[in-house]
């Protein structure tokens, strides 16, 4: 016996018409169901992974914490749904849109646009990050706001001075761009180099950081 | 692959409203929905990934359901009256919130088989053999409850609204 998916006509009205009024206020009921779960959500423990999205001058960031603290920032090149997926399998698949958790991050965020930060303090998570590109990462806030380092002497701080190609993938895979701020790595000659965010979002950072 | 359970959400999240609206009524629905997600989100990570995820999450509304139908009942003071569908009045586009109170009040009279069957099936998109495993039964007895359970709807429901543009 077979069964049409969608429905026949009732009497000439479709059911999606006979139940019209089922969706009154939908979508605003929504938000405000989603936001309830989110809060259950964290108040229950079940939250792998909350994110929220931000407005940026260099663009919309992918904001995203585990329990532990901010897990990942993503550019907008850099594929905010792929990102989440990757969190999920890695982290856990309890991910949900949850920007309370992502407050005071987006609030220092904000304070570093207007260039009245210089330095982030939120608990991080580096769990993305393992071995020599994690090395790298820590090494990444001694490098103060508005200064920079070349690719070599960051592979010198590293504990690796031949490994300067391998600074430069750490650089590209930084799951914390901005925060662990890899636009401070330059190329020895003073050329600007590469950047997670694009050229031009690495040059605006730069920018911004001198003129503070 | 794994996906992120807030797609889960936006896939499913507002026929899921849809179900518990015509269920519970739109004042439970809220509670309903919520306490259906945030059970799903618990049981989420053991989820099989070929399972049908609208057939599991209907199951899991449909206990949720009968839990807040019990929890009224034990509530003295709300056995007195049903919901009232005060929480529509916000209307949506092309509609107003007289829709909602009257198509309410018509699935409430419906027996309860009725109601979830025709939810279940129209509002859901669930085969009726899927329907007869969460309500108990017979394929063929979801299937003949939901057709009764639309006739009563058209009887009490769609006479407001049988000529276009001409309502009461």
């Amino acid at each position: 016996m077979t069964e049409p998916a969608e429905p026949d006509t009732i009497n000439g009205v479709r059911p999606t018409e006979l139940f019209a009024a089922l969706r009154t206020g939908e979508d605003t009921t929504m938000t405000r169901l989603r936001h309830r779960l989110a809060a259950d959500a964290e108040r229950d423990g079940l939250l792998d992974v909350g994110y929220r999205t931000m407005d940026s001058p260099v663009g919309t960031l992918l904001l995203a914490a585990t329990g532990q603290g901010l897990v990942r920032v993503a550019y907008p090149g850099q594929d905010h749904d792929a990102a989440l997926a990757k969190l999920a399998e890695v982290v856990g698949p309890r991910v949900l849109y949850a920007p309370a958790r992502l407050d005071e991050v987006c609030r220092q965020l904000e304070q570093y646009f207007a260039g009245r930060r210089t330095m982030f303090e939120v608990p991080l998570d580096l769990r993305l990050s393992s071995g020599f590109r994690r090395a790298v990462l820590a090494h990444l806030t001694d490098i103060g706001y508005g200064r920079t380092e070349s690719y070599r002497e960051v592979a010198i701080a590293a504990g690796s001075p031949k490994a300067v190609r391998a600074v430069g993938t750490a650089c590209a895979t930084n799951p914390l761009p901005l925060v662990l701020p890899c636009h401070r790595v330059i190329r020895s000659d003073g050329t600007l180099g590469q950047y997670a965010g694009g050229a031009a979002a690495k040059q605006a950072l730069l920018r911004l950081e001198t003129a503070a | 692959m794994v996906r992120p359970f807030e797609q889960i959400v936006s896939e499913y999240g507002p026929a899921v409203l849809r179900v518990c609206r015509a269920v519970v009524g739109p004042v439970d629905a809220e509670d309903a929905w919520s306490e259906t997600f945030l059970s799903a989100l618990r049981a989420y990570p053991e989820l099989p990934a070929d399972a049908n995820v609208e057939a599991w999450l209907v199951t899991i509304a449909h206990r949720r359901a009968i839990d807040l139908t019990r929890a009224r009942a034990r509530r003295p003071v709300a056995v007195a009256e049903l919901p009232e569908p005060a929480a529509l009045t916000a209307a949506g586009p092309g509609l107003d919130s007289g829709d909602a109170d009257e198509l309410w009040h018509a699935l409430r009279e419906l027996p309860d088989k009725q109601r979830t069957s025709v939810a279940y099936h129209y509002l859901g998109g669930l085969p009726y053999r899927e329907i007869a495993s969460i309500t108990g039964g017979s394929e063929d007895a979801a299937r003949r409850a939901a057709a009764d359970g639309i006739k009563k709807l058209r009887a009490s429901y769609l006479p407001a609204e049988d000529t276009e543009g001409a309502r009461r």
